[in-house]
C-alpha cells in the first residue's frame, strides 16, 4: 500500500512538474537569459487564469484554446512592458533596485486590480474532462493534471527547438552572453531582447490556463509561485531551458511526496528550502555552466 | 546638528503630537496615528538596507510578522505556564508573565535580527537579485511555518486581549501610540547615525559600485550583514506591539503583502538617500491611506500605493526629496547668476 502511495505521489509530482515547467519557462527566459528580474511574472499568470475563466464561463470554450488565442495579446503586453522597462531603467545602466521595485509594483497592481474586479472568491473553469482520470494498474492519472502537463511539455519542447534552431532563438541565446558582439553582427540587441521578453510574457497566458484547470484560482495565488519559479530557475541553472525542465520535474516530485507524506500545508516551504540550499551550495545551479 | 539635539527635537515633536491628540480626545486619532508611525518605522528600516546599500528587501512583511508572532508566542507561553514549566518554576514564571510590552519589543527585534543574519549570510554573497528573491520567498515560507504551528494559533489565529487601562497613559491605545513614537525616534536616530558614520559611507560604496568597494578593501559582506540585521530588527520591533493593537492575529493579516509594498513604496516615493525620504513618504502615503480607507475602500487605496510606486520609480527616481533638492539647487544657481 505504502509503495502504491509512493508511486502515485511520484506520478502526481511529475505531472505537477510538467506544469511548473510552463510556469517557469517565462522566468527562465526573462531572468535567466535577459537578466530582467521579472518578479511580476506570476501576476501575469494569474491574469491569464482569469482571462481563461471569464471566457470559459461566458462561452464555454476550453481554457487552453483561449490561452492560445490570447497569446498575441500577452505578446503585445510583453512588448509594452519591455519598452517601458528599457526606456526607464535598462538604458541608464545598472539600476536594479528601481527595476525590481517597478516589477514589484506591477505584481501588486495586477493582484489588487483582479481583486477589485473579481473579488477574493476562488474561481474555477468548467471543462468536461476535469473530473476524469486514466488508470494503468495501480497508477492514477487525473486528467485535469495530465492535460496541462502534456500541453506544457509540448510548449516547452517547442521553446527549446525555437531557441536552438531558429535565427531569432539563437540571437536570444547570444544576447544573454554578449550583446555587443551581437551588435557587431548587425543585429539589434534591444529588438531581440524585446522579442524574447514578449515571448516570456506570452508563456504566462498558457501557464495561466493550465493553472486554472488544475485548481481554483484567487488573485493572490501568484505569490505562492514566486519562490517556486525562482527556485526552479536557479536550480536548473540560469538560462538553461533543459535544466529548467529537469529542475521543474524534480521540484514537482519532491513537493508531491512532501504533501503526500507530511501534509499539503508544508509543500510551499520545500521549494524555498531548496532555493536557499542551492544558493548557498551551488549558485550556478545543477546544470549551470 | 548634534545627535542629542536631534533626539530632543524628535521627542518634543512626539510629545506635542501626543498631547495634541489627547486634547482632541478622539481615540480614533491614536489608532490611525499608530498605523502611520508603524509605517515610518518600517520604511526607515527598509531604507537602511534598500536605500543605503541598494539591496532590495521584499520580505518586510516576513520580518514584521516575526515580530508579531514573537509577541504571540510569549503571550501563549504566559497563558499556559502550568503545562510548560516544571512545578518548581511555575511560581516564579507566573510572577514574570505576562512580559511587559517594551521587553517583548526587544525580544522581537532580537529574533528578527537573527533571522536577517541567517538569511543574509546565505544569500548576500551573491548578486543582489538573489537576496531580493530569497526575501520574497521568505514571507511565503514563514507563513507556511506559522500556519502549521498550532501553539501560536496556526491558521485559526490567536487572540491577544490587551488590558483596558494602563497607569499614567490611561487608555491602552495611548500607551501603544507612545511606544510606537519611541520606536520611531529610535529608528530615525539609528538611520541618521548610520548615515553620518563610517558605516554609512561604507554602505554608500556598496550601493554605488560593490566591486570597486570590495577591491579597495571595504568589508562588503560584513557591512551588508550589519545593514540586514539592523533593518530586520527594526521591522520586527515594529511588529511586536501589533497583536495588542489589533487584538486578534491570523497569518493572513500578519504577513499581509501590503506591508512589503508600503515599506518599499514609501522610501521610493519619499527618496532613498537620507532618513528624511522614508519619513516624508510614510507620512504622506500613510496618511493618504488612512483617509482613503475611511472614505473610499481599502482595496482601492492599495491600488493607489502600487500605482504611485510605479509612477515614482519611472518619473522621479530620487523621490520627493530629490525633487525638492533639484528645485533648491536651481533656485540658488539662479540667485548667483
Amino acid at each position: 500500500m505504502e509503495f502504491d502511495l509512493l508511486i502515485n505521489a511520484i506520478i502526481a509530482g511529475l505531472m505537477l512538474g510538467g506544469f511548473y515547467a510552463a510556469v517557469t519557462a517565462g522566468i527562465s527566459i526573462s531572468f535567466g537569459m535577459l537578466d530582467i528580474v521579472n518578479i511580476a511574472h506570476p501576476g501575469f499568470i494569474i491574469l491569464g487564469s482569469y482571462i481563461a475563466y471569464i471566457v470559459n464561463v461566458h462561452f464555454g470554450v476550453d481554457p487552453i484554446l483561449i490561452a492560445i488565442v490570447a497569446l498575441p495579446a500577452f505578446y503585445a503586453l510583453g512588448s509594452v512592458i519591455y519598452q517601458v522597462y528599457y526606456q526607464s531603467f535598462e538604458k541608464h545602466g545598472q539600476d536594479s533596485l528601481r527595476g525590481l521595485a517597478f516589477f514589484f509594483g506591477l505584481l501588486f497592481v495586477t493582484e489588487v486590480s483582479l481583486n477589485l474586479v473579481f473579488g477574493v472568491d476562488y474561481r474555477s473553469v468548467d471543462v468536461p474532462y476535469i473530473g476524469g482520470s486514466v488508470s494503468i494498474g495501480a497508477m492514477e492519472f487525473p486528467v485535469r493534471m495530465l492535460v496541462p502537463c502534456l500541453v506544457s511539455l509540448a510548449m516547452f519542447g517547442g521553446l527549446i527547438l525555437f531557441m536552438s534552431r531558429t535565427f531569432i532563438g539563437r540571437a536570444v541565446m547570444a544576447v544573454s552572453q554578449d550583446p555587443q558582439a551581437l551588435q557587431l553582427m548587425a543585429v539589434d540587441p534591444i529588438r531581440i531582447k524585446r522579442i524574447a521578453f514578449s515571448i516570456s510574457i506570452a508563456t504566462a497566458s498558457m501557464a495561466g490556463a493550465f493553472l486554472i484547470i488544475i485548481q481554483p484560482v484567487i488573485p493572490s495565488a501568484g505569490r505562492e509561485y514566486i519562490g517556486r519559479v525562482f527556485a526552479i530557475c536557479v536550480l536548473g541553472g540560469l538560462g538553461s531551458l533543459p535544466g529548467t525542465l529537469i529542475a521543474a520535474l524534480m521540484i514537482g516530485v519532491i513537493e508531491s511526496i512532501t504533501s503526500t507524506f507530511y501534509g499539503p500545508s508544508w509543500a510551499p516551504a520545500v521549494s524555498f528550502g531548496l532555493l536557499l540550499l542551492t544558493l548557498a551550495v551551488r549558485p550556478s545551479g545543477l546544470f549551470g555552466r | 546638528m548634534r545627535t542629542s539635539v536631534f533626539i530632543s527635537i524628535l521627542c518634543a515633536v512626539g510629545a506635542a503630537l501626543y498631547l495634541a491628540f489627547n486634547f482632541v480626545g478622539n481615540d480614533y486619532l491614536f489608532f490611525a496615528g499608530y498605523t502611520v508611525l508603524q509605517y515610518i518605522v518600517l520604511a526607515t528600516a527598509w531604507n537602511i538596507l534598500g536605500g543605503y546599500c541598494g539591496y532590495v528587501n521584499f520580505g518586510s512583511a516576513g520580518f514584521f510578522a516575526i515580530g508579531v508572532y514573537s509577541t504571540v508566542f510569549f503571550h501563549a507561553v504566559g497563558q499556559s505556564v502550568e503545562e510548560i514549566f516544571p512545578e518548581f518554576l511555575v511560581g516564579p514564571m507566573q510572577a514574570i508573565f505576562p512580559l511587559p510590552l517594551p521587553l517583548l519589543i526587544v525580544f522581537a527585534g532580537a529574533v528578527a535580527g537573527f533571522v536577517g543574519l541567517g538569511m543574509g549570510y546565505l544569500t548576500l554573497r551573491l548578486r543582489g537579485v538573489f537576496f531580493a528573491i530569497a526575501t520574497l520567498a521568505l514571507t511565503v515560507v514563514m507563513e507556511t511555518f506559522i500556519v502549521n504551528w498550532t501553539f501560536v494559533g496556526g491558521s485559526r489565529g490567536a487572540y491577544v486581549i490587551p488590558p483596558n487601562e494602563v497607569p499614567v497613559f490611561g487608555h491602552f491605545i495611548q500607551f501603544l501610540f507612545a511606544l510606537m513614537t519611541v520606536l520611531v525616534i529610535v529608528a530615525l536616530t539609528t538611520a541618521r547615525l548610520i548615515e553620518r558614520s563610517k558605516l554609512g559611507v561604507g554602505f554608500a560604496t556598496i550601493r554605488d559600485d560593490e566591486l570597486a568597494a570590495e577591491a579597495s578593501g571595504v568589508p562588503t559582506l560584513r557591512l551588508k550583514l550589519v545593514a540586514t540585521v539592523v533593518s530586520g530588527a527594526l521591522m520586527g520591533m515594529a511588529g511586536a506591539p501589533f497583536p495588542y493593537y489589533i487584538g486578534y492575529v491570523e497569518p493572513g493579516s500578519a504577513f499581509n503583502l501590503s506591508y512589503a509594498v508600503n515599506s518599499i513604496a514609501m522610501p521610493m516615493i519619499g527618496g532613498t538617500t537620507s532618513w528624511v525620504g522614508p519619513l516624508v513618504g510614510a507620512l504622506l502615503l500613510g496618511t493618504l491611506q488612512q483617509v482613503a480607507t475611511v472614505t473610499i475602500s481599502s482595496a482601492v487605496n492599495l491600488l493607489i500605493v502600487g500605482l504611485l510606486l510605479i509612477f515614482f520609480v519611472i518619473i522621479a527616481p530620487r523621490g520627493i526629496v530629490g525633487l525638492v533638492q533639484d528645485r533648491w539647487r536651481a533656485r540658488s544657481k539662479g540667485a548667483k547668476s
